[in-house]
């Protein structure tokens, strides 16, 4: 057949292929080895690059901004990720219930997930105002005097942590309620008719068939955490406490970058991130047999 | 949080105690606190634009404005080119968006559809572009386009994202799910690759190319850490640059009506798309997860 062989052949793939591929190497390929590259140069964008072996990375060993950024991106984690895996657990549960008006509640716990970081930073930076925003008076309704929030370090990541959880307890939910209709229903019906109660189909049913579903969860929250960025650059108020000591690994390298013009210095660092989250991701994988439960494997 | 653990209406449990009319109560009660955290913070942005400096600074916030004033969106438009910045990002979104549709479907139709040799090893690679974080890319992709002269430029804007092997990724999955059965009627007919292409493939695929356009739009549109390196000058800059630099940059604002009329022009359209197509939304953001 003509069209499926020799010179026609890898005419059409040339056809198809050759526009793509040629800016993926351009435009991808070519800058992830470059920044390869750059991670082990001295570079400041004025003198010409200078090889300096692993001195960044060795430099990035002893750099305490790198370990405070590290120090931050962790703990956002461990108060984040938590909390959002349950809530959006919870959420998922709730909107799948049939209801009138339930479209309408799965419609707006989405529209945060819809809006742009930079727009949910600066409306939280506004609620989180001590003097004029919502969350302060709310407090000093309740008879509290409500903290300085993107004033101090540790409010400040609170704060954060909040704004995260509102913006992204819908896209969980989402990936949650894919799961829960995955289930088929005739478990349910075999629960049923063995007179199951709701905690029962709950803890030997509905968990246990969405451990895949929360595994991957787990691994898109972690990933995406290291990765934490817009909100950590915008929300912190300008020259407080919270803004000269929150940082995590992305502002840090953005600034060594951008800032101080260390270009192959924020290379190393952002390899170093790479890292960190493919071994966490390797890890995952191996911890899942513990934990997860393919109904295939059965 | 207090919730009904019912997964699904077919299950009939025992009656708790309160019975079902107490358990719909609360369930109703429920929805509506879920709709009120999600929508008021929105509301409040919208509330604060349309107020007047003097009446956002009050121990006691007011939700509906009075008096009501468009005076922020005026002293807004003083500040920053609106129109332009308006503009500059719906071009970028548009044209970028249609740019990723057709170099990712024509690349995915190599990998679904076409038999060569090295196609696994080249799809390989692909997907391992998808797993390297997006700041592992910023610093060499904004040397890169600095040194084709592209600094302040909507090709810079647009074209670097034009690449990513995820719509790739995402549409070969698609075609590959297309029955042969029509290509191989159509090939017997006389029609070629490209006829396949364009007149089948795509056609049948529109549910999946709706979802990477309304991922890559929404992409463009809310793209912060990339352009913020690459693109600053007024003709270039996209809005939520703009936006953000109205409360982080030199110029700070504190007038806090300002800058929630900035993110209401930012945010605006792309909600308003939102309830319009929210089943491509819900499948593009889901796409969209993982950052990368």
């Amino acid at each position: 057949m003509s069209w499926n062989s020799g010179i026609h052949k890898w005419k059409w793939v040339a056809l198809f292929l050759l526009p793509g591929l040629f800016g993926l190497s351009l435009f991808v390929l070519y800058p992830i080895l470059s920044s390869f590259w750059l991670a082990f140069q001295d570079w400041n964008l004025l003198r010409p690059p200078e090889f300096i072996g692993l001195g960044n990375f060795q430099e990035l060993m002893g750099d305490r901004d790198f370990w405070r950024a590290l120090g931050y991106t962790l703990t956002f984690i461990l108060m984040y990720v938590p909390v959002v895996f349950v809530l959006g657990l919870a959420l998922a549960l709730f909107l799948n219930q049939k209801a009138r008006g339930m479209l309408i509640v799965r419609a707006s716990s989405f529209l945060p997930v819809v809006a742009s970081w930079v727009v949910v930073s600066l409306i939280w930076k506004w609620i989180f105002n001590p003097q004029y925003g919502l969350i302060n008076y709310g407090l000093g309704v309740l008879g509290i005097q409500g903290p300085a929030w993107l004033f101090e370090p540790q409010t400040a990541v609170y704060a954060m942590v909040i704004t995260s959880v509102w913006k992204d307890v819908g896209y969980i939910a989402l990936l949650y309620l894919g799961g829960l209709q995955n289930i088929s229903e005739s478990y349910y019906e075999a629960a049923r008719i063995d007179g199951a109660t709701r905690w029962r189909v709950m803890r030997h049913i509905t968990l246990p068939l969405l451990t895949p579903t929360m595994f991957f969860v787990t691994i898109t929250l972690l990933i995406n955490y290291f990765q934490m960025f817009e909100q950590v650059w915008l929300m912190p108020m300008r020259d407080s406490a919270a803004d000269r000591q929150v940082e995590v690994i992305v502002t840090e390298v953005v600034k060594n970058a951008f800032s101080y013009s260390r270009m192959g210095y924020a290379s190393a660092m952002s390899w170093v991130l790479f890292v960190l989250i493919f071994a966490i991701t390797i890890v995952q994988l191996r911890l899942q047999k513990r934990w997860v439960y393919y109904e295939s494997a059965e | 949080m207090q919730m009904n653990p019912t997964v699904s209406t077919t299950v009939q449990a025992a009656p708790r105690a309160g019975g079902p009319l107490a358990g719909r109560i609360a369930r109703v009660l429920m929805m509506i606190v879920i709709v009120a955290l999600m929508v008021l913070p929105f509301l409040w942005m919208l509330s604060t634009s349309l107020k007047s400096q003097q009446y956002i600074l009050q121990t006691t916030p007011q939700l509906i404005p009075n008096p009501l004033t468009f005076e922020s969106y005026t002293g807004l438009a003083e500040r920053i080119d609106l129109g332009r910045t308006f503009f500059n990002s719906l071009f970028v979104a548009v044209v970028g968006t249609a740019g990723q549709i057709v170099i990712s479907s024509m690349s995915a139709y190599a990998f679904a559809r076409l038999q060569w040799q090295g196609r696994n090893a080249v799809f390989l690679l692909y997907l391992m572009t998808m797993m390297i974080p997006a700041v592992v890319m910023v610093i060499p992709q904004f040397i890169l386009v600095r040194s084709l002269g592209w600094m302040n430029s909507y090709a810079a804007l647009i074209v670097p994202g034009l690449f990513s092997a995820f719509g790739t990724f995402l549409l070969r999955q698609a075609f590959m799910g297309i029955p042969k059965d029509f290509e191989e009627a159509a090939f017997v007919d006389g029609a070629n690759h490209f006829t396949i292409f364009w007149r089948i493939i795509m056609p049948l695929s529109t549910p999946s190319l709706a979802t990477l356009g309304v991922f890559s739009f929404m992409g463009y549109w809310n793209n912060y850490l990339y352009p913020l390196f690459v693109a600053r000058q007024e003709d270039v800059v996209t809005l939520p640059i703009a936006l953000a630099t109205l409360q982080a940059g030199p110029r700070a604002l504190t007038e806090w009506n300002m800058v929630m009329a900035g993110a209401v022009i930012t945010v605006l359209p792309i909600l308003v798309a939102y309830l319009l197509a929210q089943r491509w939304f819900v499948s593009g953001a889901i796409s969209s997860g993982i950052k990368g």
